[in-house]
């Protein structure tokens, strides 16, 4: 059998929406949060690929380098500002962090 | 002539500025003097107008100085009407208030308002200036304005007394009332003659009094009465007629030279002056001359009743005064209206003879002004004594004193008169001149004669008034006793007044009166046939034998006649009338309203209510605000898989 389109935009979908099950339902721990964003970045790749391998066009690869760049980036700044987050708070919780809370 | 006319007004004017804003830094000696300085041009150069009117007889002078606006066709102006009725109201005005000048530098010399006061007065005489002089119903209804406008500062003069306070505030709210039927007269006037200028409105009051106009609907009003009544319930509140009177008495809360100038001589006679200025057009509605002589005569007489019971000095003359207003306005109503101002210009001097010569008492007894603590004051008082019995005298008509020929002339013009109410009036004023009498006596014998009643100590500090104080007496004494003489065959009988006062054929008062004159002596001795002199004489008789010959015979009848007593004491229960229904509707409809509207509407449902709706709603949407991150991210994700699905199912 081989491997069509669609197996891959529903393996990329199924990541999609496990990283948003991570995001949503996790309510202890922000490293996990961060990695639940890199998980959905990946499946938004796993989709640019697969629709550039299939529709014989770069341009999407292309795009994946830029976005694991910003990837790249955003964990740093995320990872940063957990630490400052740590140290003010001594807690790194999602349910702790409730200042917005009305 | 004109810089002469202009510099009349404006020499008052400018010392009143000068002493109201400059007072403290010229000093007091300096803001009497220009004050008076001020007055005494205006006075002289006044003489100068009237010598030019009516001895050279000069023509009448009637234009404007300056026009203000002109608006949709109505010009606003400045303007001067200089006839024989306003010279001599200009004459009268400025001598009194020269007078009083004079006396307040004695009266007031311990106040500590002085300038204040010098500033007030001087203000006041311009005004009654420009009113006197006006040629156009814009610059009168300023006068009357600036008129009141003063005579409530200076009632409320010692603002620091609680009644002193409460009888402007009531003098201002009463005169308001006045001072709203003057202003429709005047629109009124305005709408159906387009013009403000007198002479342009008194060439249409025969197109006015053809007119008619619907007030209410289904009813039809001659416009001339509608305009006549409205412009007299003007002159009602300045002058003090019933039922707009009750200002009058509470004036005399301020200073005693005020009371004389403002609220005795001048000031009060403003309506008396108005309503013969428009004899042209008050000569055409029956009605309004009608409704005129009943006003007046109710206040001619029943206002002398009240001044029987009074023990207060300056509220005897009060009261007296309103009687003697009353009885020129029944003068106006039977169209005597040479006669009214005769009046007026009588009463000016011995009123404020009579007003100032009260307050010589009052200082001399170191401001006690209840004449049961007097008595006995001709020996301490020689010269306030002699120039108030000249007063009384002229008050009470005494044959050959002034009053006499201005008093004796309206009777009997009333005696004459064919308008619907003279016959009431008649008696009304007839019965006046015995009650006029008594109580003018009354309270000359309790102060000057009989038994000294003041404690020891005022007693030893008595002693006659400074010359300051008393030469002004003097020099209203005078005219009290002879200007009556000199000039009622001038101004009553001649043709003083032929080209300021329109009295139409069918009202005979006047005529009938020239009629039985023959001469000053022929008049005195006229009024011996009529039953005036012996009502005076009567009324001077049961005084003094009440007053001097049986003390005990007045508390007896005080007691016989309780219910009579207490209803003069009330004044017929119109201060307990006005304060219960007028003043205390109006407090309540206040209260209503704050609490209703104010509090309930405004500050309850608009404002706070606005504000706790936000506040209910804001703690409504709190809910939602978890403050957890992925409470958020949820509702994010679920928003944009609605929209997403929104966009592709639609």
């Amino acid at each position: 059998m081989a491997i069509a389109l669609n197996h891959y935009l529903v393996l990329a979908a199924i990541l999609f929406s496990i990283s948003i099950a991570g995001i949503i339902i996790n309510r202890k721990n922000i490293i996990i949060l961060l990695m639940s964003i890199e998980l959905m970045l990946l499946a938004v790749n796993l989709n640019f690929i697969a629709f550039s391998h299939f529709l014989n066009d770069l341009a999407g690869q292309v795009f994946v380098f830029f976005i694991l760049t910003v990837a790249a980036a955003e964990a740093a700044i995320g990872l940063a500002i957990l630490v400052v987050l740590f140290r003010n708070k001594q807690s790194i919780n999602v349910a702790d962090i409730t200042e917005m809370k009305g | 002539m004109e810089a002469i006319y202009l510099a009349i007004p404006l020499a008052s004017l400018v010392g009143a500025i000068i002493a109201g804003l400059f007072g403290k830094q010229i000093g007091r000696a300096s803001a009497h003097w220009v004050t008076s300085l001020g007055v005494a041009t205006s006075f002289v150069l006044s003489l100068v107008v009237l010598k030019d009117v009516v001895m050279d007889g000069a023509a009448i002078y009637n234009a404007s100085v300056y026009t203000w606006m002109v608006s949709d066709g109505i010009t606003f102006e400045v303007g001067f009407l200089i006839d024989k009725l306003t010279v001599l109201m200009m004459t009268v005005v400025t001598g009194v208030s020269l007078m009083v000048h004079i006396y307040t530098i004695g009266y007031m010399e311990e106040d500590p308002g002085y300038q204040r006061f010098f500033s007030y007065i001087s203000l006041f005489t311009f005004s009654m200036l420009m009113l006197v002089m006006s040629n156009n119903f814009m610059q009168l209804f300023f006068g009357w304005e600036a008129v009141g406008l003063v005579s409530y500062l200076l009632i409320g003069f010692w603002y620091k007394k609680e009644t002193a306070i409460f009888a402007n505030m009531k003098a201002f709210l009463v005169n308001r009332v006045g001072d709203f039927g003057f202003l429709l007269g005047i629109a009124c006037v305005l709408m159906y003659t387009g013009s403000l200028d007198y002479y342009e409105v008194f060439g249409q009051a025969g197109k006015m009094s053809s007119a008619t106009m619907e007030i209410f609907s289904g009813t039809e009003w001659s416009v001339i009465t509608v305009a006549c009544i409205l412009l007299f319930i003007g002159a009602m509140g300045k002058s003090a007629q019933v039922p707009l009177h009750v200002w009058l008495p509470d004036s005399m809360e301020g200073p005693t030279p005020i009371s004389a100038l403002i609220h005795a001589a001048t000031m009060v006679t403003a309506g008396i002056f108005m309503v013969a200025r428009m004899s042209p057009l008050f000569e055409l509605s029956e009605v309004a001359l009608s409704f005129v002589i009943i006003i007046g005569s109710i206040t001619a007489f029943f206002m002398g009743l009240i001044g029987i019971i009074q023990n207060d000095i300056k509220r005897v003359v009060a009261y007296s005064t309103l009687s003697q207003l009353g009885y020129m306005t029944v003068a106006l109503g039977a169209s005597a209206y040479s006669a009214a101002i005769f009046h007026l210009m009588t009463h000016a001097f011995f009123k404020a003879l009579l007003f100032l010569a009260a307050g010589a008492v009052i200082i001399a007894m170191h401001h006690e002004q209840d004449i049961r603590k007097m008595g006995g004051l001709k020996k301490y008082l020689p010269i306030t004594y002699w120039v108030s019995l000249i007063g009384s005298l002229s008050l009470i008509g005494f044959p050959g004193s002034s009053g006499y020929f201005s008093k004796d002339a309206i009777i009997v013009a009333v005696q004459h008169s064919t308008i619907p109410g003279a016959t009431f009036a008649y008696w009304m004023v007839l019965l006046g001149v015995f009650v006029t009498a008594f109580y003018s006596f009354r309270m000359f014998f309790l102060v000057f004669h009989g038994e000294e009643r003041m404690d020891e100590h005022t007693r030893s500090h008595l002693h006659e008034v400074k010359p300051v104080v008393w030469v002004p007496l003097v020099l209203l004494a005078i005219p009290s006793a002879i200007i009556g003489w000199l000039t009622v065959d001038t101004i009553v009988f001649g043709d003083y007044f032929d080209q300021s006062i329109l009295v139409l054929r069918e009202h005979g008062a006047m005529a009938a009166l020239k009629s039985v004159y023959h001469g000053e002596l022929g008049f005195v001795l006229h009024g011996f046939s009529g039953p005036a002199v012996y009502l005076a004489a009567a009324g001077v008789g049961a005084a003094y034998w009440i007053y001097m010959k049986n003390p005990s015979f007045a508390d007896t009848a005080k007691s016989k006649m309780e219910p009579l007593y207490r209803l003069l004491d009330e004044k017929y229960y119109f201060d307990r009338f006005n304060q219960l229904v007028f003043a205390g509707g109006s407090r309540a409809t206040g209260t209503l309203l704050w609490r209703i509207g104010d509090a309930m509407v405004i500050d309850g449902l608009i404002v706070n209510g606005s504000a706790r709706l936000v506040g209910w709603f804001s703690g409504v949407v709190r809910v939602v605000q978890t403050g957890y991150l992925n409470h958020y991210a949820f509702t994010m994700i679920a928003g944009l898989i609605l929209l997403l699905g929104w966009a592709l199912m639609g």
